[in-house]
């Protein structure tokens, strides 16, 4: 590990027809490939100056490292490089419109990053005397107040760290609610076709058995189903809404009730709150239980696949259920409800779902968000991302298959499908054409009750003037599918990498990178 | 609103395209009941940049920052020095405002970071492979249990008394569930560990055992003997680190043969942030990838033939695999994993081995000026940064005493313990290179005047 990438690897220049030229390197001018940290780094170098240790004997009880770990280190400037040079190979949403539906990727409001960042928040830790960390805990109950009050639930369990975690929270309370009734013998939870398929792993994780509830042609749950299957061995149902279709749940309240009279909770999977923030609260529809991707509706970043934080907002029939700890006003203080004080007035918790106190980071830039908006912008934000997608619904219709155009306006996202393309294309191409063109490629082939699915979420930071050329974008791609340009079928051509062979990494999985001299030795 | 571009223009516009007459018309399908005429009431309207600014900033201000302050908190959070450049390399907007990379023609520098990362995590565990990471350390713990379960059929797992109460709180919770039997104890406040009854407890129902390395007390046990008495029964080994640092200067719990090691990566490049987002280590044996929970990086080839990378293996998942997926999450912790590996690349194994050399000297010369105070003992024999002092009298008050003098004394037993009595004058002490002489020294005699 201790030359300039001992493996030989040299990233291969494609013969991209006539007239092109290959480099020595690899790049093209601003395209620049990067080696891996293994091959470029030295377990000798570091980037990093450390006091020397004092001079006392070691306690490490015969333990001591003997053998190297193989970590290569990288100088400052070197590492610099070498991770700016990985981003310029992302696409990102500072970068342009990121389509991607049921996922929410709006603009991330650099002042969030700002207020996380202050040490009074990010220099705190987790088990600091309660007396020193009330500002924490303030942050926490302020949060919580707006998302009981902009969903209109009762309370709120901050801890769970992400949206299919905040599920897992909400089942939890719903089973230990029945348990509680005596009546934790029920074992099913339906769940509609077009869920998530966090919801499924959900349920089956708590032990539930899933069933599904069948959609109507129009995009929506058949309600008539679901009450021919209700019955008292269902603990519940999982409904996404507005669902992944696109489309509200008109019938919510209905479904509710029909849940209710049976005995069994309503989840509701809160991905597209998005849609209705400010504008309708799910307490008003029935709900029990609903996690928020604060990742999602309100502006954490993704980070490349996280971290997220999944609140759950909870009706009054399972707050008592909800999981430690929690933050309590009393008085004039905020106290830390947790194992310790539950007993005295919130015995019937589930328990705890994670160490410590939940997703801080990630409560201190969801605050910020919405005090930014406050409750006149979140309405706003609703109305806007509702607009963006019909808008481009409307716009698209005419080239692509919509298979719900006719079921009403859409909520935040867009629906098409892959129906009308010619033999051998599909919505994959559509997607790489797109990403030949700049863009992120919408959700594909979910959900999966549409063939060849394509859900398109704008949200409400793009400007009509980028949806447009967006529109233009999705129109080219789609014609040429339509005309049969062979071309699509293997883009993205302009890509940092062409499509990539998912098959072999799946069949032989090389998970680690290991060096290849001492590899083939082993050979 | 600053962060919406459309104007009323504009909106008009796109109504007219749509054919609506006003965005309620948008809004027809929700049910008259569930309209609410206007702004939520009781709620502030928008605001000001600025006037954010002051807001946040008067409740961070509430708060002891652990940097202004002499600090000796750790029990699974550990304060330590994070260079300037990782924090500016994670705000790269190509990295924070990506998404997960399931279109990896656009995503490369994501997946190069997270192939990267498994591998550092692999080789710093000592396991085979490592995955992209979990939500945090007590959560992978839980899906250590689970997978464990999965892989043996039994559904008893050992959970040692050293490991973190929130953890062990954290498998009792989803225990309750899944039907698994969890056997626990309190840790003892003595140098002993608890590795002895650990190995007489293994049975053939055994699944696992999960023993954390060095435990919440901060003592270090060699896991080989239980690793071998473990699989002499067919169960596996768990291995727990809550202190990555560690393991520049320990064994690593593979090499013990642990079969699945997982961690907490916080006190890498990720900072304290009052407990969270943190990101959950897992690595394994090879043969147990197919019953790991959560994403998996790997690498490929593309048309051309160049070398890329996807996420893989992806049959596991929810969104593949839905009901029978081998666990329910989905987002994972991916900026958190990117700040550690960057922090590590930046550290080198030379960089890694004098930080964890300088955590444990100082921590050594802390133990030892600590138990000079009157009344004080070092319960440890061995520990790493992290170690338990025996007061003469209950932690807890002592711990407050000292925070309103402005010292963040360290983790009393009480917090975590608050039923166990033996445990209540136990004080644990964290020492990193955050750590000054005179934050020692300022320690020590505020514990010699608060316990006089």
């Amino acid at each position: 590990m201790n030359s300039i990438n001992q493996s030989g690897w040299r990233p291969t220049t494609p013969e991209a027809g006539e007239g092109s030229t290959s480099t020595f390197t690899g790049n093209r001018a601003l395209m620049l490939e990067e080696a891996l940290i293994f091959e470029i780094g030295s377990t000798s170098t570091t980037g990093v100056e450390v006091a020397e240790p004092a001079k006392v004997g070691s306690r490490l009880g015969g333990l001591a490292r003997t053998v190297p770990i193989g970590l290569p280190g990288l100088s400052e400037p070197e590492a610099v490089r070498h991770y700016t040079r990985l981003s310029r190979q992302n696409y990102a949403i500072d970068l342009g419109l990121f389509p991607l539906g049921s996922c929410t990727m709006k603009h991330n409001p650099r002042l969030n990053e700002k207020m996380a960042r202050l040490p009074g928040f990010a220099d705190v830790h987790p088990l600091q005397p309660v007396d020193t960390v009330q500002g924490a805990f303030e942050v926490i109950h302020q949060l919580a107040h707006w998302l009981v009050t902009l969903t209109g639930m009762h309370s709120v369990a901050m801890s769970p760290k992400a949206g299919a975690h905040g599920e897992l929270c909400g089942i939890l309370a719903i089973k230990a609610a029945l348990e509680a009734k005596g009546e934790g013998h029920r074992k099913v939870i339906l769940v509609p076709e077009s869920a998530h398929g966090t919801n499924p792993a959900t349920a089956a994780f708590a032990g539930y058995s899933v069933e599904d509830i069948p959609a109507t042609a129009d995009g929506r749950v058949d309600v008539a189903a679901l009450k021919a299957r209700l019955g008292p061995d269902v603990a519940g149902v999982m409904i996404t809404n507005p669902n992944t279709c696109g489309l509200f749940e008109r019938e919510m309240r209905t479904i509710s009730d029909a849940v209710h009279a049976v005995g069994g909770y309503v989840y509701c999977d809160g991905a597209n709150f998005n849609a209705i923030v400010g504008r309708v609260r799910p307490g008003d529809l029935g709900v029990d239980a609903m996690h928020i991707n604060l990742h999602k509706t309100f502006s954490t970043p993704h980070g490349g696949g996280g971290p997220g934080a999944g609140p759950v907002v909870f009706s009054e029939a399972l707050t008592p259920f909800a999981p430690l700890p929690f933050v309590e006003k009393q008085g004039d203080h905020f106290a830390l409800v947790e194992e310790e004080t539950a007993g005295e007035h919130h015995g019937k918790s589930f328990g705890r779902m994670v160490a410590f106190n939940g997703q801080m980071g990630m409560f201190t830039r969801a605050l910020t968000y919405i005090l930014s908006h406050g409750a006149d912008g979140l309405r706003q934000v609703a109305e806007d991302s509702v607009l963006n997608a019909n808008y481009v619904l409307r716009s698209l219709e005419d080239t692509l298959d919509a298979p719900f155009a006719a079921s009403g306006p859409c909520m935040h996202e867009a629906i098409f499908s892959d129906e009308g393309l010619p033999e051998g294309f599909s919505t994959i191409d559509i997607a790489k054409g797109l990403i030949d063109e700049g863009y992120h490629p919408m959700t594909m082939y979910f959900p999966l009750v549409v063939h060849g699915a394509m859900l398109v979420e704008p949200t409400e930071t793009e400007s009509k003037a980028a949806l447009d050329q967006f529109i233009g974008a999705l129109r080219s791609v789609a014609e040429r599918a339509k005309a049969g340009d062979e071309s699509l079928r293997s883009a993205p051509h302009f890509a940092p990498r062409r499509r990539l062979d998912e098959t072999l990494a799946a069949r032989k999985p090389v998970l680690v990178w290991k060096d290849p001299e001492l590899a083939q030795a082993a050979e | 609103m600053r962060y919406l571009p459309l104007t009323q223009s504009d909106r008009e516009a796109m109504l007219a395209t749509i054919g609506a007459k006003t965005i309620d018309d948008l809004f027809v399908d929700v049910p008259a009941v569930a309209q609410l005429d206007g702004p939520i009431r009781d709620l502030p309207m928008h605001a000001s940049e600025l006037a954010v600014e002051r807001h946040m900033t008067a409740l961070a201000r509430k708060n002891l920052a652990a940097g202004e302050a002499p600090f000796f908190l750790g029990c699974g959070a550990y304060r330590h020095h994070v260079p300037a450049s990782v924090d500016h390399l994670i705000q790269r907007g190509e990295f924070l405002t990506a998404y997960t990379p399931y279109q990896p023609e656009i995503a490369q520098g994501t997946l190069q970071m997270l192939f990267e990362f498994q591998t550092q995590v692999a080789r710093l565990l000592g396991t085979d492979v490592a995955n992209a990471s979990m939500y945090d350390g007590s959560t992978a713990c839980w899906e250590a249990i689970g997978m464990a379960r999965r892989i043996t059929k039994r559904g008893k797992a050992i959970l040692s008394g050293g490991l973190h109460p929130h953890y062990v709180s954290v498998a009792k919770t989803m225990a309750k569930y899944t039907g698994d039997h969890l056997e626990t104890s309190l840790p003892a406040l003595s140098a002993e560990t608890d590795i002895d009854s650990l190995i007489a407890a293994i049975d053939d129902n055994t699944s696992c055992v999960v023993v954390q390395y060095p435990d919440i007390l901060g003592r270090i046990a060699d896991l080989r003997p239980l690793a071998d008495a473990a699989h002499a029964r067919k169960a596996l080994l768990i291995a727990v680190v809550t202190e990555p640092v560690a393991l520049g200067a320990l064994k690593s719990p593979g090499e013990m043969d642990a079969d699945i090691v997982v961690g907490e990566g916080q006190s890498i490049g990720v900072g304290l942030q009052f407990g969270g987002p943190y990101v959950g280590l897992m690595g394994c044996k090879e043969k147990y990838i197919r019953q790991m929970p959560g994403r998996f990086c790997g690498e490929t080839v593309d048309a051309e033939g160049k070398r890329g990378f996807v996420l893989t293996l992806s049959t596991r998942e929810q969104h593949i695999r839905r009901e029978k997926a081998t666990s329910n999450i989905c987002t994972n912790s991916g900026l958190c994993a990117l700040a550690f590996s960057i922090h590590m690349t930046l550290l080198g194994e030379a960089g890694l081995r004098a930080l964890a050399a300088t955590n444990h000297a100082g921590a050594v010369a802390a133990a030892e000026r600590l138990a000079k105070v009157p009344g004080v003992e070092l319960v440890n024999d061995s520990f790493f940064n992290e170690f338990t002092l025996k007061l003469p009298k209950e932690a807890r008050p002592v711990v407050r005493t000292l925070a309103d003098q402005g010292i963040l004394a360290g983790v009393s037993l009480g917090r975590l313990y608050p039923d166990a009595t033996g445990l209540a004058n136990g004080l644990v002490v964290a020492v990193t290179e955050t750590t000054t002489l005179e934050d020692v020294e300022t320690l020590a005699s505020a514990l010699e005047e608060a316990l006089a």
